[in-house]
C-alpha cells in the first residue's frame, strides 16, 4: 500500500432516504494519504455522502471499495471489523457527555485492544496532547469550548490508529483562526501518519489550505459535477456552479 | 401611440393611493403615490386584483413609482401579490418603473430559494387515506417495537455468553439513579395508595364488622399487583422518560453514530446496561413499594378501624403467601423489562431535532403505560388460570 495508490473507490452509487434519492451516478477515486474533499452547496448531500462512506448508509446501488474490497458486500461482522479502521468526527464532536475528555479516547481502545488500563490511559493522554489539550483529561464535554471539542473529536477518532479520518464541517462555528489550527492540525497529523483524511465542507479557506483532490456535488441534479485539485478548479472549471462556489468572495 | 384610460383609484384615508392606467393595447399600469410603509392605510390588494380581473385583454402589467414618496416591506408585499397573480395568469410584469431597490429586493425573494434540501411529507387528505396510512404507520411501529425486542434479547444472550460489551460504571450508575434515587417518590405514592386501600376497604367492611379483614385487603393488593404496578407507573414517568431523553439527545447529537461507526453496538452498549438496571430494581423497588403501601394501611387501620398495630401486622403477615409474593415479583420484572424497552426504544427513534426528543419522552411514557396495562390484565388472568 502505497501513497497515492487508490484508497475508497465509488463506482456508479446512488444513495437515498427510502424513495427520495439524494445523489446518483457518483464514481470518483480518493488516493491514500490525500487529504479529500467533498463540496458543494447546502443540501446537496454531502454529509448523506460522509454517511454512506463511514458505514451508516447503505448505498442505493453501485459500489464502494476500501483497498479495492465492496463494503457493502461484506458481512455485517465484517463490515464491523473494517470500520475499526475508520475514524469519524463528527461537525458537534458528537462526545459522550457522560464520561470525560479521556474517558472518550479510552472507549474505542479498551472496546477493541486487550492493551490495560494503565497503557489506555497512557495512550489517551498522549493523543489528547496531540491535539493540543494536554492537562484536560479528567473534564467533561461541557465544560469545553466548542474548538477544543472538535479536537477531542478528532483525538478520539485517532485513538484506534485509523486508515481513514472522516471530517464532517470541522471548521464550522469556529473563529477563523482556531479554524486555521485546526486546518494545520489536520496537515501535520496527515504528513506524520500518512492517513487519508475525507472532509465535508464548504469553508473556502480551509478547502485551498490543506486539499489535495475534491468532488463537486450538486443539488438540483443531484450527482457530481467535476472531481479534481480544487485550486485547479477553481482557475480553469468551465462549470458555472463550480466556478460560482470556488471564487465567491472575490472582486 | 396608447391611449390610457385612468381607473378609479383605490383609495385610503391615508396618502398611500395606486392607479390603474388601462391603455388599448391590453397594458394596465399600476401608478403608485404617496407613502407605502407599514404604518400607514393601504389599498386593498384585493381590489387591485379585482380591477386587474375585470380589464378585458390583459397582456402585461407595469409599474410607475414616479410619484411615489416612501416605501417599505408594505410596498414589497402587495408588488408580490401583484405579480404572482401575473404568474398565475400567463400576463408580463414590467418592472423598469419600480425603485431600483425594490427591483433589487424582488429579484432576492426569487432567487433565494434554497429549497433542494427541504423534505416534507405530503398529508393524505381523504378519510381512506388517512386510514391506510395510519394503519401501515401501526403495523411498522409494531415491527418496530418486536424488532427492537428481538435485538434486546439477542444483546441479553450476548450477555449471558460474556460477549457483550458495555462500562459496567455505567451499569452501576444506572442502577443507583433508577432504585435508589427513586425511593422518596416511591415511598410517597405506595404509602399513600395503601392508605386509600384501607380507608375505603374500612368503610365497607365496618358495615359487616370486619374491619380486621382491612389488613388482608391491603396486603394482598399491594403485595398482588398495587406495588409492582405503582413502581413501574412511577418508574414509566421518572425513569423511562428520563432514557428516552438521554438516548434521544444522544441521537441528536451524532454520538449513537459515532458508536456505530467505531462498530460498538448502541443496543448492548447504551441500551442492556439500562435494560438490567431496571430488570435488577424494578422488583426491589416493589417489595419496597409492598412494606410502604402497607404501613399506610396501618394508619388508617389504627386510626379510623380502631385495631392495633400487632392485629393489623399479624392478619397481613397471615394472609400473604410465597404465592402472593412470586405473582407480585414476576410482574414487577415484567413491568420494568416493559419500562426499560420502552424509553430506549423512543429514544433510539428519536429523531435529529429538539422537538422530536420531546417527542421521544412522551411516546415513552405512553408507551410503557399502555404495555404495563395489558401486561398486568394479561398475568393476572394467567396466574388465576394456572391456579398460582
Amino acid at each position: 500500500m502505497v501513497h497515492g495508490d487508490p484508497h475508497i473507490e465509488l463506482d456508479d452509487v446512488a444513495l437515498a432516504y427510502g424513495s427520495n434519492v439524494i445523489q446518483r451516478d457518483l464514481s470518483f477515486t480518493i488516493r491514500r494519504g490525500d487529504v479529500f474533499i467533498i463540496m458543494g452547496c447546502s443540501g446537496c448531500g454531502k454529509s448523506t455522502v460522509m454517511r454512506s462512506l463511514t458505514g451508516l448508509l447503505e448505498p442505493q446501488s453501485g459500489r464502494i471499495c476500501y483497498n479495492g474490497t465492496s463494503f457493502w458486500e461484506l458481512t455485517e461482522s465484517e463490515r464491523k471489523r473494517r470500520m475499526r479502521h475508520f475514524g469519524v468526527m463528527y461537525q458537534s464532536g458528537a462526545l459522550w457527555s457522560s464520561m470525560t475528555l479521556r474517558e472518550n479516547v479510552e472507549l474505542p481502545l479498551e472496546q477493541y485492544t486487550d492493551l490495560s488500563g494503565a497503557q489506555i490511559r497512557e495512550i489517551a493522554a498522549y493523543k489528547l496532547a496531540l491535539v493540543g489539550l494536554n492537562g484536560f483529561d479528567d473534564y467533561y464535554p461541557s465544560e469545553i469550548s466548542g474548538g477544543m471539542r472538535k479536537r477531542v473529536g478528532v483525538a478520539r477518532a485517532m485513538a484506534l490508529d485509523p486508515q481513514i479520518l472522516f471530517f464532517d464541517e470541522p471548521s464550522a462555528g469556529l473563529d477563523p483562526v482556531s479554524g486555521r489550527l485546526l486546518d494545520e492540525m489536520i496537515l501535520a497529523l496527515r504528513d506524520s501518519l500518512g492517513t487519508t483524511m475525507v472532509m465535508v465542507t464548504h469553508d473556502l479557506a480551509s478547502i485551498f489550505a490543506i486539499a489535495d483532490d475534491c468532488v463537486f456535488l450538486d443539488a438540483e441534479t443531484k450527482t457530481m459535477l467535476t472531481t479534481g485539485n480544487p485550486r485547479e478548479l477553481r482557475d480553469q472549471a468551465d462549470i458555472v456552479q463550480v466556478r460560482n462556489f470556488l471564487r465567491r468572495g472575490e472582486t | 401611440m396608447t391611449a390610457t384610460k385612468p381607473s378609479k383609484p383605490a383609495t385610503t384615508a391615508s396618502s398611500a393611493l395606486v392607479e390603474l392606467h388601462v391603455a388599448r393595447d391590453g397594458r394596465v399600469t399600476l401608478a403608485f403615490s404617496g407613502r407605502w410603509c407599514i404604518d400607514e392605510t393601504l389599498p386593498l390588494l384585493g381590489d387591485v386584483l379585482q380591477q386587474l380581473t375585470d380589464v378585458s385583454d390583459l397582456r402585461s402589467v407595469a409599474f410607475d413609482s414616479s410619484a411615489l414618496k416612501a416605501w417599505d416591506s408594505a410596498l414589497l408585499g402587495h408588488l408580490m401579490g401583484v405579480i404572482d397573480w401575473c404568474r398565475g395568469r400567463g400576463v408580463d410584469d414590467e418592472r423598469d418603473g419600480l425603485p431600483d431597490g425594490v427591483q433589487a429586493l424582488l429579484r432576492l425573494t426569487e432567487e433565494a430559494s434554497e429549497h433542494a434540501d427541504a423534505r416534507h411529507d405530503d398529508k393524505p387528505e381523504h378519510f381512506l387515506e388517512r386510514l391506510g396510512s395510519e394503519a401501515v404507520a401501526i403495523v411498522r411501529s409494531t415491527g418496530e417495537i418486536i424488532g427492537f425486542i428481538g435485538k434486546s434479547a439477542l444483546a441479553v444472550r450476548r450477555l449471558v455468553k460474556r460477549q457483550a460489551r458495555f462500562r459496567s460504571t455505567d451499569l452501576w450508575l444506572i442502577i443507583q439513579e433508577t432504585g435508589a434515587d427513586a425511593l422518596p417518590i416511591v415511598s410517597l405514592v405506595s404509602f399513600l395508595v395503601g392508605l386509600i386501600l384501607a380507608y375505603i376497604g374500612d368503610q365497607q367492611l365496618e358495615q359487616f364488622g370486619a374491619n380486621i379483614y382491612v389488613a388482608n385487603l391491603v396486603a394482598l393488593a399491594m403485595v398482588i399487583q398495587m406495588g409492582a404496578l405503582i413502581t413501574a407507573i412511577v418508574l414509566a414517568g421518572r425513569t423511562g422518560a428520563a432514557y428516552a431523553a438521554q438516548l434521544g439527545t444522544m441521537q441528536v447529537n451524532e454520538e449513537i453514530d459515532a458508536l456505530r461507526t467505531l462498530g460498538i453496538s448502541p443496543i448492548e452498549f447504551l441500551v442492556l446496561p439500562r435494560l438490567i438496571g431496571l430488570i435488577l430494581m424494578t422488583p426491589l423497588l416493589a417489595i419496597y413499594a409492598d412494606l410502604m403501601g402497607i404501613l399506610g394501611g396501618s394508619v388508617v387501620s389504627m386510626t379510623v378501624g380502631g385495631l392495633t398495630a400487632a392485629e393489623y401486622f399479624t392478619q397481613a403477615q397471615q394472609a400473604v403467601g410465597f404465592n402472593h409474593v412470586a405473582q407480585g415479583l414476576i410482574n414487577a420484572t415484567v413491568y420494568g423489562a416493559i419500562v426499560a424497552i420502552s424509553g430506549c426504544l423512543r429514544g433510539m427513534q428519536c429523531g435529529r431535532s429538539a422537538a422530536s426528543v420531546g417527542l421521544a419522552t412522551t411516546s415513552a411514557v405512553v408507551t410503557a403505560i399502555v404495555f404495563i396495562t395489558i401486561a398486568a390484565a394479561v398475568l393476572t388472568v394467567v396466574f388465576n388460570a394456572v391456579g398460582f
